[in-house]
């Protein structure tokens, strides 16, 4: 028999909804209690398949509290399952994001087993269910219970380019949901239910993103051998072929004929991924003995060095070659900083190019808007704000909640104009 | 001049919030974009000829709409997007006029120059229709008079001043004005101030410049 596990009163120290005033106002933080008030009667369960690691977790695990805080009677509740079952869902992950892997009947058979053991098992008792990826998403056979409940599937994933079969699969299950909701535009699917456009976020209070005293940035340069006053390039991602860290190498390159500069490359590596382990080899022996190469390894839980090092670039460079929504990219323009990164993911709908930062399409490309950029610190520094500016108005905590708000307030109108 | 007079009906300040609906509709070309715009739902227009206005309100002045960003950014047809961007919003009453000026100006040029039909985006920049649902809400904030209207402006959200401005009259189709100036001239009998009001452009201001310059134009007003 399957365990599942509520999360809902298991909220450790986080911020009050009022702490996030001081980046976004007041009457943002009003208006959300307004809505919130809307809700009243209401409750709201979210279930994924983990309250622990990754993006969701993350996001649930400040987003909950605050909910509650404003008076959303929000509850989070976790499925369960075996290796086996998870063995599958990391196959579809990597399915929907268009990288191969070998799936069969077997793998569909095993999903709906533990599918089939969690409707038994776990208490649906929210008005509005809400469920994240596609690991819980045949709960929705539980509709037919109540008629009034609404359904919503949220996907974190980038499903531009999913493996048919998978997809097709998840389909039957999704188009019997009340609405689903994707990241970016690109994501969306032909589908029969209405989809929403709800972009992720980040926490200006966490230690990615919080303000660092300059001394701490100082300690972690001095920590890497990192020159603090030669001009630093830094892109932050793990060592996957889709960053293009080889690519962020030839670029550092052109620069480097004309300006003296270093490149920082900074990430994790994922020990269930093979494949970063040649990545990473490939980058090492391209970067060969240039002394201005940083290839740093970052063990998980590193945020503040990581904070840190997106604090101390001159430039920050993203050339991904595909992209979920890009949030390593707000955090840096977060911080101000001028960032050059590929036209792709949800990169587009952060940076408006010349604007709010560069946009770019090749190694060409990006390495004349990196030179650019050193060459013009005060157009550096106006995309800079700009990008913080954006990012503030559009991609932080308070706007996510926003939308989650509104996106239940819409179940229950269906005009384009609602009057509450 | 009467700055203490009583309105007839006072000024509710209302706000606006919205969210954002795929339509699941992509186009890659000119021809498509024509034919979408044709198509779609008024709330999508609406939101692709103001989003750049509400996410990007630091910005301007002269925010493009997202058609001419799009057909100048992706497809390279400067020309076009250069008269997009152009058409002037705030001689437009409602949306379906604005959808006929947007159409018009794409099919003039598609005339002139049919091979520009040939450019297409590549599929990460495709361009993806979206429908905005606002949610209309009261502030709270209430005037009287033409004092408390002002003292409230200087406060109020630039969401609110955003939706009296461009929701209400365009969208929602309220007024042939903007609310503040409907409201001056029908409720307080400040004419000249109304006309004023009416006379701004605010598709070339930041939305905290418009505050300004309605706060401006209304103070000096009151001390004439």
């Amino acid at each position: 028999m399957l365990q599942t596990e509520n999360k809902s009163n298991v909220y450790p120290g986080f911020a009050k909804i009022r702490d996030y005033e001081k980046f976004v106002g007041a009457s943002v933080i009003n208006n959300l209690e307004l809505l919130a008030s809307r809700l009243k009667g209401k409750t709201i369960q979210n279930i994924n398949s983990t309250s622990v690691g990754g993006g969701v977790a993350e996001i649930l695990n400040r987003m909950v509290p605050l909910l509650r805080e404003i008076g959303v009677d929000t509850h989070w509740d976790v499925i369960k399952g075996g290796e086996q079952f998870f063995q599958v869902t990391k196959k579809f992950h990597n399915l929907l994001h268009g990288r191969q892997d070998l799936i069969n009947a077997h793998d569909f058979e095993v999903f709906m087993h533990t599918t089939e053991l969690n409707i038994e098992e776990m208490d649906i008792y929210g008005d509005i269910m809400f469920i994240h990826d596609p690991q819980p998403i045949g709960l929705i056979k539980k509709k037919y219970e109540d008629k009034n409940r609404k359904w919503l599937w949220r996907c974190h994933i980038d499903v531009s380019n999913p493996d048919q079969d998978v997809w097709c699969f998840l389909k039957k299950f999704i188009v019997k949901y009340n609405a689903s909701i994707f990241s970016s535009p690109q994501f969306s699917q032909k589908l029969s239910i209405p989809q929403f456009l709800i972009s992720p976020s980040i926490d200006p209070l966490s230690d990615k993103n919080r303000e660092l005293d300059i001394q701490v940035i100082d300690d972690i340069l001095n920590k890497y051998n990192i020159d603090k006053q030669k001009p630093m390039i830094t892109q932050i991602s793990r060592f996957d072929y889709l960053k293009d860290p080889v690519g962020v190498i030839d670029a550092y390159r052109l620069v480097k004929k004309y300006i003296d500069c270093q490149l920082i490359l900074a990430g994790g590596t994922a020990t269930d991924d093979p494949e970063s382990v040649k990545v990473l080899a490939q980058v090492q022996e391209k970067a060969g003995n240039d002394p201005d190469i940083h290839i740093l390894l970052l063990p998980a839980g590193s945020d503040i060095e990581i904070n840190a090092l997106q604090r101390a670039a001159n430039v920050v460079i993203q050339k991904s070659i595909k992209e979920g929504f890009g949030l390593t990219v707000t955090e840096a323009l977060w911080k101000a900083k001028p960032v050059v990164a590929s036209a792709v993911g949800g990169i587009p709908l952060q940076i408006k190019h010349k604007f709010s930062g560069m946009l770019c399409h090749s190694v060409e490309g990006a390495a004349f808007a990196i030179k650019q950029l050193l060459h013009s610190p005060e157009y550096a520094k106006q995309l800079g704000l700009n990008a913080r500016e954006n990012v503030r108005l559009n991609f932080l905590l308070t706007r996510h909640i926003k939308d989650y708000l509104l996106l239940f307030l819409a179940l229950y109108n269906s005009s384009d104009v609602v009057h509450l | 001049m009467s700055t203490l007079l009583i309105a007839k009906q006072p000024f509710c300040f209302y706000s606006r919030l919205i969210l954002q609906e795929l339509t699941g509709l992509k186009a890659v070309n000119l021809s498509q974009l024509l034919k979408y715009i044709r198509e779609v739902p008024d709330a999508v227009i609406y939101y692709h000829t103001h989003r750049f206005l509400q996410q990007h309100i630091y910005l301007n002045p002269e925010p493009p709409n997202d058609f001419a960003y799009w057909v100048d950014d992706v497809l390279g047809v400067h020309d076009l997007a250069e008269n997009l961007a152009s058409i002037d919003t705030i001689q437009f009453f409602d949306i379906n006029s604005l959808r006929q000026k947007i159409i018009y100006t794409i099919e003039q040029y598609l005339k002139a120059n049919p091979r520009s039909i040939k450019r297409k985006a590549n599929i990460s920049e495709v361009f993806h229709f979206i429908k905005a649902i606002s949610f209309v809400f009261r502030t709270g904030f209430v005037a009287y008079n033409l004092e408390e209207f002002i003292s409230i402006l200087k406060i109020i959200t630039i969401e609110s001043i955003y939706f009296h401005i461009f929701e209400s009259r365009l969208r929602l189709g309220n007024t042939k004005t903007n609310d503040f100036s409907y409201w001056l001239g029908t409720s307080v009998n400040e004419l000249e101030l109304a006309k004023r009001l009416a006379k701004l452009d605010p598709y070339t201001h930041t939305m905290e410049d418009l505050r300004k310059s309605i706060v401006r134009l209304a103070y000096a007003y009151t001390q004439t």
